[in-house]
């Protein structure tokens, strides 16, 4: 997804090694994707289910 | 010693054959108080000796401030994957790594290194299409663990 556009930055973190994020972000089980500092996507889902759970917020209807 | 089995150093050099594009990995690091900085960079070795495609450079974090700033790096290891056009000029892929790449997130990093070099993107062209009209900065970050 930051491949595809620049206004995306996408991190992997290592949550073991890095507590303080795991704590800041509530990360209790893995994997764990938090879309700026609020929206939860909880596992690993299916692109199509992933894709609209993580930009659900940022794309207008027409 | 090699960390990847022979086999594997055989299936990624495969892998990264198909890479068009030259891909950078700059390596963040600290020479004190990061425990798992050497491992990282021992990791990362094992890349530009699979592909000439493959180069990694190495930053000091405390030293390059501006370069971790410029990354969007705030802690240690980091990994930034930079792709180099055709011309060399380099263009961030704004993927980042934060940690020791080992277990799975060896094969994220592996994906990410073939995506950037070219391989192609798994994104169906609707999902491409919605993530492209995406105009206000969004930061993903995906909690994994060493598995």
């Amino acid at each position: 997804m930051a491949f595809a556009n620049p206004n995306i930055t996408a991190y992997a973190v290592e949550a073991t090694e890095f507590p303080d994020l795991a704590r800041r972000y509530q990360v209790s089980a893995v994997p764990k994707t938090v879309v700026n500092e609020d929206v939860e996507i909880l596992g690993a889902l299916p692109q199509d289910a992933y894709v609209e759970q993580a930009l659900a917020q940022f794309t207008i209807e027409n | 010693m090699s960390l990847i089995s022979t086999a594997d150093q055989q299936k990624l050099r495969e892998s990264f054959a198909e890479m068009t594009r030259s891909v950078r990995l700059l390596f963040f690091t600290q020479t004190i108080g990061c425990e798992t900085c050497p491992q990282t960079r021992q990791i990362l070795d094992e890349l530009p000796a699979l592909s000439d495609k493959i180069a990694i450079e190495e930053l000091n974090f405390v030293l390059e401030g501006d370069k971790a700033a410029q990354y969007g790096i705030d802690r240690v290891p980091a990994i930034a994957i930079v792709g180099l056009d055709d011309s060399g000029v380099e263009q961030d892929s704004k993927i980042r790594f934060l940690g020791t790449p080992a277990g799975y997130a060896f094969i994220s990093l592996v994906h990410a290194v073939l995506l950037v070099g070219g391989r192609g993107s798994s994104l169906s062209d609707p999902n491409r299409t919605r993530i492209a009209a995406v105009n206000t900065p969004v930061t993903l970050r995906v909690f994994t663990t060493p598995t």
